[in-house]
């Protein structure tokens, strides 16, 4: 439960970060909220011999509006995320997903860009993402670049970063007044999803039924071919390719993505 | 008017709330100074033999003093297994030719400073040659844990060759089902841990938290092959426990060993990973149950076939299966109840006791068997129990299995608890539910209970427990007890009962226990046996007290003893009519010390009883299960006071509950522990379970002057079964009849589905 050795400095800015990350590649990491990478470090499954500690940037932090799109700092914390009136107007799904979280101590230090770098299938701000069609904004040596959603989780733990790049913000559609659904199963509150689902006019994102997060695309196109939600979610397991571990086998965690489509699709929440 | 009885707010909390306890990882004492830390290397193989290691590396790393192997330690004993099991399954103090399961201690590293550990021990190589890992209630005997033994049975109790074949004969219904109780960690918040330090005079001074510190006295004196009087052990707070830090492990035998063999404090703290497979398990045994009786709802016969997985070594699972037989038929009028226990090794941690320690298998069997035979009769089961159940008594009771219950009216409280939950409503509700096939099913459980607190050590010597009450100048009293809090809240509890015989209010009265020089002798804190025992014992020395004070007193005024009143609002003698003729306690104390030890013996072991009523919901759709209510009937004889009567039966209700519903070691096919972090040992929080709905009931027993029975483990003796039934309950209009614990949402929706299937076949 002690990490191995390693260096530790606090960014001045976004671009020393970036400096920083480029100048020691793989061996450094970046340190937002902490919640996923000490745990990882304690249990030396990661042990990067620098780190960058970006939590304290300012310049990161925040929720805005930019023209059709809400904009939340890569620092955000998911209780400001969550308690955000702008977020709770503009795209009450992502505010929502950053209130299911853990517990308060968790949503206090975690990030939305610690928790999408992180890239965890089971994580609820990855999902809502993908739910909501959101790009995110990538910042490297060679500058900056926005990639969706859709293309930005590559597998479990893995996403398309660059080593020397960082994320600075995520940008989702403003939504307000669309309805939407969201499904968390858990066995405990605090806890990931065995399975999720988000939904939002038409789109379906789906945690932990593969190795990123992803769309349950027969569904989807079931709905846009005029099926009851009922319908559609018969096929919300399609395509998926979910693990098996303690809590759930395939074919519980294939039979859940369809209960918890039909019930997110319906607008409920849980 | 009396304090006893009343709420009287924990004195131990403002310390706790704000400085914090001081637990042995944080001890700061001179004696400690220049400690030198220590680390396990522990098994990453469930069975392996070791061909060899190599130190070199972590000899040569930073701050590394030495490491040690078994051949070190050669010169320490084994520890034999517990009960009447087979003696060649002997525990070496550091895993020695082979591994039995991970987790187990290998070598031990020794450092400087405590987070140059963890890094060392990543240098030691130790080569394993994997053997098949022994798993499950009945491992074949191709692969041998204890090659000498030529089996992997440890033993039995009772002899399965005695079973009746014609047990169940002339019954209408009989049902059968084999049960798990699965296996679960302690996991209390502060893990193990050891500072020990040795004296020019060949002294050893251990600080180790623990549930008794004699007990762990003398353990390490065993294993250390020394002396008694040569040990002393010190307890720090100690941040709970459920059962498993009685007495010394082996890694505090170690502890110990290093610090004398380098001539230097030596310190250990354990990390959860270390906890969740080092610190022994709980519970693990299979029950085959049958149980049979008439169509209208008497049970006439009850047979109960336990297996015990002791995990690798053979510690309390030796004799916690015996606890369970004793417990076979609980609270039910049985006519021919039987029960055998056979105990495994297999390759994974050593089983220990844990809260209710081989008595909630019992009830959790049991209840099992009620339910399933009510269903199979098709009769309510809160009907078959009111039919099955001993009428109340107050004379002791012999079971068929040797148990002497001192005071029981167990209808009364299961009536209690179904009138308080209000049964016949939720039937109501829960044929609504089912009529319209809501999503949502309502279940309703019912377990009805009897255990066994307060045992003594054996036949013949009867369960006792000591006490020292001093009052001194100052007008405050210190008390010595034999037993152990951690957790409990015994500052509180024996400062009331001190208070009301003295007259001394409770703020002005300290508790001390865990130190053998200044206590050398007592049982500690488990199996509920304190407040009926050492607070006994309390009452017993602060009224011997003031009895010896009325004599000085009375020496004084030159009147006869009997003729002085002793008024407990000044802490003063005064001669009977006389308020002037008055010697007060704190004169008596400057002038002598006045200060009374009293032993408490008891008659024998007592046997509180009652009824929890679990409610749940289960999602049809998903499984899920949420439990909406638990009523519960904990009648523990006369309450000394009901917030921490409450307190305890809280805990043991929630972490009941939780292994009904939630926990659970698991270990994959190879042996390997796949719950290594709360992240997959689910214990539950205050977020997963209800308000509880507490009934009073007060059953006194005449076992002792008080009327109490022990309650810290009732809770999770009636909530376990209660919330498992109702959970089978609510699908069992599905054709549910049995969950395996943990109830999970999955294996909740499999049932389900299995169920669904069977009754297709059936109907195709
Ligand atoms: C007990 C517990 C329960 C949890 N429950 C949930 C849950 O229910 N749902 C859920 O979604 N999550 C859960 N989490 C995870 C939590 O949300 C984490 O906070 C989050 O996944 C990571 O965010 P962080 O800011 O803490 O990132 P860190 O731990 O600091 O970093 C995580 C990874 O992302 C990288 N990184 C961080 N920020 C950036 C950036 N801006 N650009 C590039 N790389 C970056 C780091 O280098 C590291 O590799 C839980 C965590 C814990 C400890």
């Amino acid at each position: 439960m002690i990490p191995a050795k390693f260096d530790y400095v606090a960014a001045e800015s976004a671009g020393h970060a970036i400096e920083l990350l480029a100048e020691h590649g793989d061996d450094a990491k970046v340190l937002a909220g902490g919640h996923s990478l000490l745990p990882m470090m304690k249990l030396r499954l990661a042990t990067p011999e620098l780190l960058i500690d970006i939590g304290g940037l300012d310049e990161l932090a925040g929720v805005s509006v930019d023209g059709p799109d809400l904009v939340v700092g890569a620092t955000t914390r998911h209780a400001d995320l969550a308690a955000s009136e702008l977020a709770r107007a503009e795209a009450p799904l992502l505010a929502y997903a950053a209130s299911q979280v853990g517990d308060p101590q968790i949503r206090h230090r975690g990030t939305i860009g610690g928790s999408l770098s992180h890239a965890d299938p089971a994580a609820d701000l990855p999902m809502a993402l993908v739910a909501l069609g959101g790009t995110v904004v990538v910042e490297g040596q060679a500058g900056t670049r926005t990639v969706g959603a859709d293309d930005f989780f590559l597998g479990y733990f893995e996403t398309v970063l660059a080593p020397d790049e960082l994320v600075t913000a995520v940008r989702v559609p403003r939504r307000p007044g669309v309805p939407w659904g969201y499904q968390k199963f858990v066995r405990r509150a605090n806890d990931w999803a065995i399975v999720g689902v988000a939904a939002l006019d038409g789109r379906i994102a789906l945690a932990n039924m593969g190795p990123t997060p992803l769309r349950a695309a027969a569904a989807e196109n079931a709905l846009a071919a005029g099926a009851s939600a009922a319908d559609a979610a018969e096929l919300a397991a399609d395509g998926t390719s979910p693990g098996e571990d303690l809590h759930a086998d395939r074919e519980y965690r294939r039979h859940l993505a369809r209960i918890l489509t039909r019930r997110a699709l319906e607008h409920e929440t849980a | 008017m009396s304090i006893l009885g009343t709420r009287v707010l924990r004195t131990e909390d403002p310390r706790f709330l704000t400085t914090g306890g001081v637990y042995v990882e944080d001890l700061v004492d001179e004696r400690l100074d220049g400690a030198c830390h220590v680390f396990f290397v522990r098994s990453p193989v469930a069975h392996a033999r070791i061909s060899g290691i190599d130190a070199s590396a972590a000899l040569a790393a930073p701050g590394v003093v030495a490491v040690f192997t078994a051949a070190d330690v050669a010169d320490l004993p084994t520890i034999p297994p517990s009960g009447p099991m087979n003696k060649h399954m002997q525990q070496p103090m550091l895993a020695t030719d082979k591994v039995r399961y991970v987790g187990e201690p290998v070598a031990v590293v020794v450092v400087e400073q405590p987070y140059q550990g963890e890094d060392a021990l990543e240098l030691v190589a130790v080569d394993y040659e994997p053997l098949p890992a022994v798993l499950g209630f009945d491992p074949s005997d191709d692969t041998l844990l204890f090659e000498d033994a030529g089996t992997n049975v440890a033993g039995w109790w009772g002899n399965p060759a005695e079973l009746k074949a014609d047990l169940f004969d002339g019954c209408e219904v009989v049902v059968s089902q084999v049960i798990i109780n699965q296996r679960v960690a302690p996991a209390p918040m502060e893990s193990r841990g050891a500072a020990a330090v040795w004296g020019a005079d060949g002294r050893l001074t251990a600080w180790i938290p623990n549930q008794g510190a004699q007990g762990t006295k003398g353990g390490l004196a065993r294993m250390l092959n020394l002396e008694p009087s040569q040990v002393r052990v010190i307890t720090p707070d100690v941040g709970g426990a459920f059962g498993a830090k009685f007495g010394a492990d082996r890694e505090h035998v170690i502890v110990a060993w290093v610090a004398r063999e380098l001539g230097r404090p030596a310190r250990w703290s354990e990390t959860r990973y270390e906890n969740l497979i080092g610190m022994t398990h709980g519970r693990a045994q299979q029950h085959t149950i049958t149980i049979g009786g008439s169509r209208d709802g008497d049970v006439l016969a009850y047979r109960l076939e336990v297996v015990q997985d002791a995990g690798a070594y053979v510690r309390a699972g030796g004799f916690l299966p015996m606890l369970t037989r004793l417990m076979t038929s609980g609270p039910y009028d049985i006519p021919r109840a039987e029960s055998v226990a056979k105990v495994v090794v297999t390759s994974t941690t050593p089983i220990g006791a844990y809260r209710g320690a081989g008595r909630p298998e019992a009830s959790a069997a049991l209840e099992r068997a009620i339910d399933l035979f009510a269903a199979e009769a098709g009769l309510d089961p809160a009907d078959v129990r009111r039919k099955n159940l001993l009428p109340a008594f107050t004379e002791p009771h012999r079971t068929a299995f040797g148990a002497l219950y001192d005071t029981g009216d167990y209808v009364t409280g299961l009536e209690r608890a179904l009138a308080a939950a209000g049964y016949v409503e939720l039937r109501a509700e829960q044929a609504a539910r089912r009529a319209r096939g809501d999503v949502r099913q309502l279940g309703i459980g019912l377990a009805s209970y009897v255990e066994i607190t307060g045992m003594g050590e054996g036949e013949g010597s009867g369960p006792n427990e000591n006490a020292t009450v001093e009052v001194r100048p100052d007008g405050t009293a210190t008390i010595l007890t034999g037993t152990s809090p951690h957790g409990q809240g015994h500052q509180t509890a024996w400062a009331m009962l001190a208070s009301e015989e003295l007259g001394i209010p409770v703020e002005k009265i300290t508790l001390k226990w865990g130190d053998t020089d200044l206590i050398p002798k007592g049982g500690g804190t488990g199996g509920s046996r304190s407040l009926q025992l050492g607070g006994a014992a309390v009452r017993q020395a602060s009224q011997e007290l003031i009895e010896e004070a009325r004599q000085r007193a009375a020496a004084q005024l030159e009147a006869s003893p009997a003729d002085l009143v002793y008024d407990k609002t000044k802490t003063s003698f005064n001669v009977a009519g006389d308020p002037d003729a008055a010697v007060p306690l704190t004169q008596l104390a400057e002038q002598e010390r006045l200060l009374i030890r009293a032993v408490f013996t008891g008659p024998g072991a007592t046997f509180p009883f009652g009824t929890h009523v679990a409610v749940v919901e289960v999602d049809a759709e998903t499984g899920k299960p949420t439990l909406l209510r638990m009523i519960t009937v904990d009648d523990a004889g006369v309450v000394l006071n009901p917030l921490l009567a409450e307190g305890q039966r809280h805990g043991g209700i929630g972490q009941g509950a939780a292994q009904a519903m939630v926990e659970e070691v698991v270990y994959d096919t190879d042996g390997n522990p796949l719950t290594t972090s709360f992240a997959d040992y689910p214990f539950v929080s205050a977020t997963e379970l209800p308000s509880f709905e507490l009934v009073d009931s007060q059953t006194p027993t005449t076992y002792n002057p008080l009327g109490v029975k022990g309650i810290g483990e009732a809770g999770s003796i009636g909530s376990t079964p209660a919330v498992q039934n109702a959970i089978v309950d609510a699908v069992a209009h599905l054709g549910v009849r049995h969950i395996d614990m943990p109830t999970t949402s999955r294996r909740i929706w499999q049932a389900i589905r299995a169920a669904g299937q069977h009754s297709e076949s059936e109907h195709a």
